[in-house]
């Protein structure tokens, strides 16, 4: 084969798949723009005016849904970091020869509808429900208090659905740890919590830095939570972009708020990258 | 004395620590045993949140709502050709960014990583844009389209990671030998991959599956399996939905210890070399 058409194949690989993604993702974008800076409704048609208001209205009109969003998807986040790190951390180090098993059981949830895994929490959170009883027999809820319908039921909702996605990034960076680093640390009479601050999460940091970002981002997006766990009082951004887009037929209000969802989540992400680099955020490292 | 006590005390943070771990996988657990659970329910309602008693008759007939049958036939259709197409174009690229050195190859990475950074209700929002800009109708082939689109990313990081630190002197040898490229990588590459690609596949088909948001914007009047229960949880959940839900959650359990089996059984093969000679 010559020079110059082996330095073409890369391109003709990629050729494919990069087309269908800047068709269908890039392009989208471009047009999701232009609707939102159009005015006008679904009977009179939508006029492009350049009427950049619809970006200051939507942020005036669903402040308390943005708000909302990122601070449930926040809390879910460290939620998640809080349970997914220990129960990490056993399998990579206390595992043995479970460790398969006991990483098919943290997959195990996603064998299963989101919907459906959804709904099984309000079968477990219901009015008449075993978790309700046994928290009213110990005086832990009121006699007339709930779970379902609550801040507390959405977040735990949105901690469940995406905490696979945080344990597994934070496992595959301590698997990479070298036990024997651990036991040099203890033999070199390093106290335990030194050996967990100072070897285990600077190990573990790119893994968190990626199960941070899969958690949060379509934990702030999601709307599925809040909708079948949650009341109006609990409606997250999505809800909000989902029915304006699909029930109201607001298109322009709908394209500007999912802009303003990205540009948040991106100047998060982008400060988030400042602290801890942006190479572990594409994994574009590992390829080198 | 002092050495006896750090280890009492090691001990129990050892147990505390496997205590909680314990309790980190019930958590995930619990809501799956109840979805099994719930299938043999005999509900009284037209709802299935609160427990009756045993039944084997949602399992007798688990097709007795013909149109959450024809959703899910939709839904694994829509699945079948996502994988495959997705898969394929995900592979491709996955090759030519761990094989190749290119100009672009940075700004290509991060290209593929933006849609897995972004929310779904983002990339359906937008799509559906599209969508409704150029007049296209919505309907099975949206969302096929809607599909393949966030699965490529998917399969190109699962292939890629497999690629990675991948013995080329395989193929090398085979071009040595006189193969020419189509045929090493028909022959040898692939075979090589193979187990990469089954898992990229196996996650394309559940994401495919699942998705709801996305799909949701998409639609049109076309019914996924997500898509009934989304409409039917505001008017009534016959308990099929937890028989079906947990046929796909054996079959899906099926396949992947299949393919652990596979893959483990491809590591041992590849660690299989010619013992050097003398």
């Amino acid at each position: 084969m010559s020079r110059t058409r082996r330095s073409l194949v890369p391109y003709a690989l990629l050729a494919p798949g990069m087309l269908w993604l800047a068709i269908f993702f890039a392009i989208p974008l471009y047009y999701m723009a232009e609707i939102s800076l159009k005015e006008g409704t679904l009977e009179t048609g939508y006029q492009l005016t350049w009427h950049f208001q619809t970006y200051v209205d939507a942020i005036k009109n669903y402040d308390s849904q943005l708000m909302r969003s990122f601070q449930y998807a926040g809390l879910a986040t460290l939620i998640s970091l809080a349970i997914a790190f220990p129960l990490a951390y056993a399998i990579a180090f206390r595992g043995g020869r479970y460790k398969t098993a006991l990483l098919l059981m943290v997959i195990l949830p996603f064998f299963t509808t989101y919907l459906v895994r959804t709904l099984s929490w309000q079968t477990i959170l219901d009015d008449s429900g075993l978790v309700v009883d046994a928290l009213k027999a110990v005086g832990l809820l009121a006699d007339d208090g709930r779970l379902l319908a609550t801040t507390n039921a959405v977040v735990a909702g949105i901690t469940y659905n995406f905490l696979p996605f945080m344990i597994l990034p934070v496992y595959a960076a301590l698997e990479r740890i070298d036990p024997r680093m651990l036991e040099a640390a203890y033999d070199l009479y390093a106290k335990r919590r030194d050996v967990i601050t100072r070897v285990v999460v600077p190990a573990a940091a790119p893994g968190i830095v990626a199960g941070v970002l899969l958690t949060f981002i379509p934990a702030a997006g999601d709307f599925v939570n809040a909708e079948l766990l949650g009341t109006p009082q609990q409606s997250m951004i999505g809800t909000v972009i989902q029915s304006r887009y699909l029930e109201i037929t607001d298109y322009p209000t709908a394209a500007a708020l999912s802009f303003i969802l990205m540009l948040i989540i991106l100047v998060l992400v982008l400060v988030y990258a400042r602290f801890v680099g942006t190479e572990s955020l594409t994994g574009a490292e590992e390829a080198r | 004395m002092e050495a006896v006590a750090l280890r009492v005390g090691r001990r129990a943070l050892n147990g505390a620590l496997n205590f909680y771990a314990g309790l980190a996988l019930l958590y995930l657990l619990v809501p799956l045993a109840i979805i099994l659970l719930f299938s043999f329910n005999d509900t009284r309602s037209r709802f299935n949140f609160i427990w009756n008693g045993f039944t084997l008759r949602h399992w007798e007939d688990p097709f007795a709502f013909p149109d959450l049958t024809d959703a899910l036939v939709v839904s694994i259709q829509i699945g079948l050709l996502t994988t495959l197409i997705a898969t394929a174009l995900g592979t491709l690229m996955a090759l030519a960014l761990v094989r190749y050195q290119f100009r672009g190859r940075a700004p290509t990475n991060l290209f593929i990583f933006i849609p897995l950074a972004t929310p779904e209700v983002v990339l359906g929002a937008s799509l559906l844009s599209l969508f409704i800009s150029i007049g296209f109708a919505r309907g099975f082939v949206s969302i096929l389209i809607a599909h393949v689109m966030f699965s490529v990313s998917f399969v190109v990081v699962t292939v890629r990671s497999r690629l990675i630190g991948f013995d080329r002197s395989i193929e090398e040898a085979a071009q040595d030998l006189g193969a020419t490229g189509l045929q090493t990588f028909f022959r040898v590459t692939l075979p090589l991959i193979a187990p990469a690609v089954l898992a990229a596949a196996l996650l394309t088909f559940a994401l495919s599956l699942d998705d709801f948001v996305i799909t949701n914007f998409n639609a049109g009047s076309t019914v996924t399996y997500p898509l009934y229960i989304w409409g039917a949880a505001r008017v009534s959940i016959p308990p099929q939905v937890n028989v079906l839900a947990a046929m796909i959650f054996l079959f899906t359990l099926a396949m992947m210890l299949l393919t652990v089996w596979q893959q483990r059984r491809a590591e041992q093969l590849a660690q299989i070399r010619p013992e050097p000679e003398g």
